[in-house]
C-alpha cells in the first residue's frame, strides 16, 4: 500500500508540474515558415567527400537566397545519384570525377543525364607520399628511383615486395597495370575507404613513417598536410586506352557537372544556376576548410564564402 | 571427471579417436601435395577483371534500370509498394520527427514522445524499464540529436511493423508446415548474409530514393530473425499439448489460436526484439540510399574523421537499441500493473503530448541544456589519445597474428590448387557430418568456383576462420566469467550490446591508426561484432548448468579451475557450438565492413561493386559467394554440433 502511495503522490505531482510549466511559453505557429518561392523543388544530390559537399552547399545557398528555390539535398553515393536522373528523384550532380562507365550508361544509352558544364575545378589522381619523405628522399618523386626503396615500404600485407596503398573504392585505378608495366617491385593493398587513406597519411607523417599510396587533389586533407605527387611517365591522350598495358600517369579531371535531362529541358532559374557555377580549386579549398577542419556546417560555410565573395556568385546569376 | 561416465561413452571414445586420426590423415596429406602444387591451379582473378558471369550480370543491371519506365511490373508492382511504404514512413515522421500539417515542428514533441515511450514501457514492461526508457529518450534530447533519433526510430518502426506483419504469419506457416520451412530457410540464409552493399543500388532502382527503399533494405536485414524464431517457437510446444487440444475436438485454426500461439508467445517476443536489434545494425548503412536519421550523422562525420561526431550519433543509435532491448525483452514476462497506475500514467502521457503540440518548448528540445559537445570532446580526446600512445605496441601485436595464423592459413587456402582444397574440405565433410554434408559442401564448393572468384574467397575463409577462433576464445573466457557472475554479468552486457549496435566505423578510425588499412584490422572489427552475441549465449550456457551439479562439483574438492573445465563447459556444449555456429555468421556478416579497412578479397570486391557501375556484376558474384561460404560453415558447423552433443 505504502509504495503505491508514493508512486500516486510522484505521479500526481508530476501532473501538477507539467501543468504548471505548461501555463507559459511560446507556441506553436506563433512564427511562421518561409514559402518556397517561384523557383520550385531543386532535387540536388550530395556525394560523399568533402569537396562535393563545398559545392553542393554553396550553390544550395545561393538556390535558396537569390532564387528562393526549395532545395532538397539527397546523399547518396555516385551510381545511386545518377540512377535518380531516370527516376526523377535527382536534378543535378555538381562534381563529378570522369566516370565515363556511368557517362555511356546514362548520357549516351538511357540518355537520362546531360552534362552542364565544368565546375572550373581540376582534379589530379596520382601516387603520394607524406611531405616528411618528399623532404628527406626526394628523389623518391621520381617513379624511376621507386624500387630503390621498395624494401622500406614492406607491410605484413605486402609480403616481401613494397606496399602501395590503394583503396578509396569509389575511383577507378590502373594501378595494378602500372606496377606491373613499370616493373615495380611492389603490390597493391586496397585499403578500401578514403578513411584507410587518410589514417595511413596521418600516422605517416607524424610518425615518420613510409607510406606511398593512391590519392587524389582537391581533398580537404592536402589543407593539411602537404601530400607530395610522385611523377610517373607523362599521361598522353589514349595511353589509358587499355587498362592492361597502362603505364602513364592519370590524365587530369576536369571535374563537370551533370544533370537529368528533364532539368535541363525545362531550363528553370535552377538550372541555369548550376550551368553557370564555375570556381577555382582555391575557392572550393577554403569552404572544404570551413567544413573540415574548422567545423562549420555547410550551410554556415557557404554563406560565409558567398558573403566574400558576392562578385562571383552575381556573375552566376547575372545570366539566369 | 564427476559426472558418473555412462557407459555408451566408451566406444564412442574410440569412434572418436579413429576419427581423429583420419582427419590428422587428411591433413597431413594436404599439407604434403601442397609443398608440391603450391601456386598451381589458384584460380585468381585481378582486382579489375572479370569474367564472362560478371559482364552478364552487369547487361541484366542495365537492361532493368532501361526498361524502368516501361515495363508493367515496375509501373504497376513496384511502384504501388513503394507508395504504400512512403506513405507509411512519412507519416509517423510526421508524427514525431519532422515538420508536418502545415506546422513548424512534428505534430508530438519531445515531451510527448517521453510520455509515450514512458507509457508504453510502464504498461507493457513495468516502472523500472519505464524509467530507463524516460531517461534513455531525454538523453538523446540532451546529445543534440532529437531529431535525427526521432527519424531514425520511424524509419526503424517502419521497418520493424512491416517485418512483423509479413514475418509472423511466414513464421507460423514454417513452424506447422514442414515443407514450408525447408523451402524458407534457405531464403532466410540468403537475406542475412548477402551483404547490403550489393542490393542497395538496385534497390534503389526498383523504389526510387526515399524512405521506401531504406525501410526495405532494412527489412530484408531485420524479417528473417522474426520468422525463424516465430517458427521455432511453434515448433517447441509440446507434441502432447497439441495432441491434447486435438483430442478434444479443436479444429486446427482453434488449436493455432488458443494453444499454440499463447504457450509461444515468450519467445515470438524475443524474435521482435532480435528484429528491432537488426534494423538498429542497419542504420549507417541505410544513409548511403539517403535514409533519414542518425547513420546520415555518422556518415557525414566520417567524410571529416571526426570520430567525436560519429560517436555522438552512434551513442544514440546505442541508447536507442538498449531502451528497446530492455522493454521488449522485459515484456516477456507476463504482469499487470494496478488499473490506478495505468490510468494517471495514460492522464500525464496525454497532457504531455498536447502541451508537446500546443507549446513550442515542448515542441522542440530546448538547446541549452546539452551534453553532446562534451560527448563528442571526450570521444575526440580518447580517440587522439589512443592513436598517439599505443600505435607502437599494438603494431607488433598485428605483425605478430599476421605471420603466426593469417599468412600460414591464407597461404594453405589461397595458394593450394582449388580441386585439393576443394577435395579436403569434401572429405573432412564427410568425416563430420557424413554423405549430406559432404554433398552439401561439394556444391558449395562448386558455386564458389563458378562465382570466378574462387582465390578471393578463400583468402576471406582464412581471415574468418581467425577472426572466428578468437571470437571463441573470447567468449569462453568472458561468457565463463559472466556465467559465474552475476555482477560481472550486469556490468559487462551493457558494454556488449553497445559494440553489437554501435556502427563499425566509429571504432575502425580508431583502430586503422592502431593497426593500418591490414587484414587483421578487419578480423578485429568483425571480433568486435560477433564476440558479444558469442559471450552472450556461452553465458547463459553455463548459467543454465543446474547448480546443484556445481555445487557437487566443488563439494567433492575440485577447484574453480576444474569446475569450468570438467563441468560447466562440458555441459554447457549445447551452448558452445551454438556460439561457434552464431560467431561464424556473425563474422561473415562483417566482411564488407573488412573490405573497407584492407581486407581485400571479397569484401572488397563488394564496396567496388557498389562503387563503380563496371564492378557491378563482380560485386554482386562476391555476395553470392559470401553467401555460399556461410551456408557451407553454418551446415559443418551444425552437423558438427549434433555429432559432439549426441
Amino acid at each position: 500500500m505504502a509504495r503505491h502511495n508514493v508512486l500516486g503522490t510522484v505521479s500526481a505531482g508530476l501532473v501538477a508540474l507539467v501543468v504548471l510549466a505548461g501555463c507559459g511559453g511560446a507556441k506553436v505557429g506563433d512564427t511562421s515558415s518561409g514559402a518556397a518561392g517561384d523557383c520550385g523543388t531543386f532535387n540536388l544530390a550530395i556525394n560523399p567527400w568533402v569537396g562535393y559537399e563545398a559545392n553542393a552547399a554553396v550553390l544550395a545557398y545561393v538556390a535558396e537566397k537569390e532564387l528562393k528555390c526549395k532545395v532538397t539535398k539527397k546523399e547518396l553515393k555516385e551510381e545511386v545519384a545518377w540512377q535518380g536522373f531516370g527516376t526523377g528523384e535527382v536534378d543535378a550532380v555538381v562534381e563529378n570525377w570522369g566516370h565515363d562507365d556511368l557517362r555511356k550508361k546514362y548520357i549516351d544509352e538511357q540518355k537520362t543525364a546531360v552534362s552542364a558544364g565544368s565546375t572550373g575545378v581540376k582534379g589530379q589522381i596520382g601516387w603520394y607520399v607524406p611531405p616528411w619523405l618528399a623532404k628527406e628522399h626526394p628523389d623518391i618523386l621520381d617513379w624511376n628511383n621507386l624500387n630503390k626503396y621498395a624494401d622500406q615500404f614492406k607491410t605484413s600485407e605486402s609480403g616481401d615486395k613494397g606496399q602501395l596503398l590503394d583503396g578509396d573504392p569509389s575511383f577507378v585505378t590502373n594501378d595494378e597495370a602500372l606496377v606491373k608495366n613499370l616493373n615495380l617491385n611492389y603490390k597493391v593493398v586496397y585499403g578500401g575507404s578514403e578513411t584507410a587513406l587518410i589514417q595511413a597519411f596521418r600516422q605517416a607523417e607524424k610518425d615518420k613513417k613510409w607510406v606511398i599510396g593512391y590519392f587524389y587533389s582537391p581533398q580537404w586533407l592536402l589543407n593539411e598536410i602537404k601530400l607530395a605527387k610522385v611523377k610517373l611517365p607523362e599521361y598522353k591522350a589514349g595511353c589509358d586506352a587499355d587498362a592492361e598495358k597502362v603505364a602513364c600517369d592519370y590524365p587530369d579531371y576536369d571535374l563537370d557537372k551533370i544533370v537529368s535531362k528533364k532539368f535541363a529541358d525545362a531550363n528553370g532559374p535552377a538550372f541555369q544556376l548550376v550551368k553557370n557555377f564555375k570556381w577555382t580549386n582555391e575557392d572550393q579549398n577554403t569552404v572544404a576548410k570551413y567544413i573540415a577542419e574548422d567545423k562549420m556546417k555547410p550551410e554556415d560555410a557557404a554563406k560565409k564564402w558567398a558573403e566574400a565573395n558576392a562578385d562571383k556568385v552575381k556573375a552566376w546569376l547575372a545570366k539566369a | 571427471m564427476v559426472a558418473v561416465p555412462a557407459p555408451r561413452q566408451v566406444p564412442l571414445f574410440f569412434d572418436r579417436y579413429k576419427r581423429l586420426v583420419i582427419v590428422g590423415g587428411i591433413v597431413l596429406a594436404w599439407l604434403v601435395l601442397w609443398l608440391v602444387f603450391r601456386n598451381f591451379g589458384t584460380l585468381p582473378l585481378d582486382a579489375s577483371e572479370l569474367t564472362p558471369l560478371h559482364r552478364w550480370v552487369n547487361s541484366v543491371n542495365d537492361a532493368i534500370g532501361a526498361s524502368r519506365n516501361s515495363n508493367p511490373v515496375f509501373l504497376y508492382f513496384f511502384n504501388e509498394i513503394r507508395l504504400v511504404i512512403d506513405e507509411f514512413v512519412t507519416f509517423i515522421q510526421a508524427l514525431i520527427a519532422q515538420p508536418s500539417f502545415g506546422r513548424p515542428v512534428p505534430m508530438i514533441g519531445w515531451l510527448g514522445v517521453v510520455g509515450i515511450a514512458g507509457f508504453v514501457s510502464l504498461a507493457v514492461a513495468g516502472w523500472r524499464v519505464a524509467l530507463l526508457a524516460i531517461a534513455g529518450f531525454v538523453f538523446l534530447g540532451l546529445q543534440g540529436l532529437w531529431q535525427e533519433s526521432m527519424d531514425t526510430l520511424s524509419l526503424t518502426l517502419a521497418a520493424v511493423v512491416i517485418s512483423l506483419l509479413i514475418g509472423i504469419p511466414l513464421g507460423i506457416w514454417a513452424g506447422l508446415s514442414d515443407r514450408a520451412n525447408r523451402v524458407l530457410t534457405p531464403v532466410l540464409d540468403f537475406m542475412q548474409t548477402m551483404p547490403t552493399f550489393v542490393y542497395l543500388a538496385p534497390l534503389t532502382l526498383f523504389f526510387l530514393i526515399g524512405p521506401a527503399s531504406a525501410t526495405i533494405a532494412t527489412l530484408i536485414y531485420a524479417a528473417p530473425p522474426a520468422i525463424r524464431i516465430t517458427a521455432h517457437a511453434i515448433r517447441s510446444v509440446p507434441r502432447t499439448t497439441v495432441e491434447a487440444s486435438e483430442s478434444l475436438g479443436a479444429t486446427r485454426q482453434q488449436t493455432l489460436v488458443k494453444v499454440l500461439l499463447p504457450s509461444s508467445r515468450k519467445t515470438i517476443v524475443l524474435g521482435i526484439n532480435q528484429t528491432i536489434m537488426a534494423a538498429l545494425s542497419m542504420v549507417t548503412i541505410a544513409a548511403l540510399i539517403d535514409a533519414p536519421g542518425l547513420g546520415k550523422t555518422v556518415v557525414k562525420a566520417l567524410q571529416t574523421l571526426d570520430v567525436g561526431t560519429a560517436f555522438n550519433a552512434g551513442l544514440a543509435i546505442v541508447v536507442l537499441a538498449i531502451v528497446l532491448d530492455r522493454v521488449t525483452t522485459a515484456a516477456t514476462e507476463r504482469r499487470s500493473l494496478p488499473r490506478w497506475a495505468l490510468f494517471s500514467g495514460l492522464g500525464v502521457t496525454g497532457v504531455s503530448v498536447y502541451f508537446s503540440y500546443t507549446y513550442l518548448w515542448a515542441a522542440e528540445f530546448p538547446t541549452d541544456v546539452e551534453i553532446g559537445s562534451s560527448i563528442r570532446q571526450g570521444a575526440t580526446a580518447v580517440t587522439e589519445w589512443v592513436q598517439d600512445s599505443l600505435p607502437v605496441i599494438t603494431g607488433g601485436f598485428k605483425d605478430f597474428v599476421t605471420f603466426a595464423l593469417i599468412n600460414p592459413l591464407q597461404a594453405l587456402l589461397a595458394e593450394s590448387p582449388w580441386f585439393l582444397v576443394a577435395l579436403v574440405i569434401v572429405a573432412l565433410s564427410f568425416m563430420i557430418g557424413g554423405l549430406k554434408s559432404a554433398v552439401v559442401s561439394a556444391v558449395c564448393l562448386g558455386l564458389l568456383v563458378a562465382t570466378g572468384l574462387w582465390q578471393d574467397s578463400m583468402i576471406t575463409l582464412a581471415s574468418t576462420l581467425v577472426a572466428t577462433i578468437m571470437v571463441m576464445v573470447l567468449g569462453v573466457v568472458v561468457g565463463v566469467w559472466m556465467g559465474r557472475s552475476r555482477r560481472a554479468d550486469r556490468a559487462i552486457r551493457p558494454i556488449l550490446d553497445a559494440a553489437q549496435v554501435m556502427p563499425a566505423f566509429v571504432y575502425l578510425v580508431p583502430f586503422l591508426a592502431l593497426f593500418a588499412a591490414s587484414r587483421f584490422t578487419a578480423i578485429i572489427a568483425a571480433v568486435v561484432f560477433a564476440a558479444p552475441v558469442a559471450i552472450k549465449i556461452i553465458a547463459d550456457g553455463v548459467r543454465a548448468v543446474s547448480p546443484a551439479t556445481v555445487e557437487a562439483s566443488t563439494a567433492l574438492g575440485s577447484s574453480s579451475w576444474q569446475t569450468i573445465v570438467k563441468v560447466q563447459l562440458p555441459m554447457a556444449r549445447g551452448a558452445l557450438t551454438l556460439a561457434a555456429n552464431q560467431g561464424l555468421i556473425y563474422v561473415l556478416s562483417m566482411v564488407v565492413v573488412g573490405g573497407l579497412v584492407g581486407a581485400g578479397a571479397l569484401g572488397y570486391d563488394v564496396v567496388a561493386g557498389f562503387s563503380q557501375g563496371q564492378l557491378y556484376g563482380k560485386g554482386l558474384a562476391a555476395g553470392v559467394a559470401i553467401v555460399v561460404l556461410g551456408v557451407m560453415l553454418d551446415r559443418l558447423t551444425q552437423a558438427a554440433a549434433k555429432r559432439w552433443t549426441n
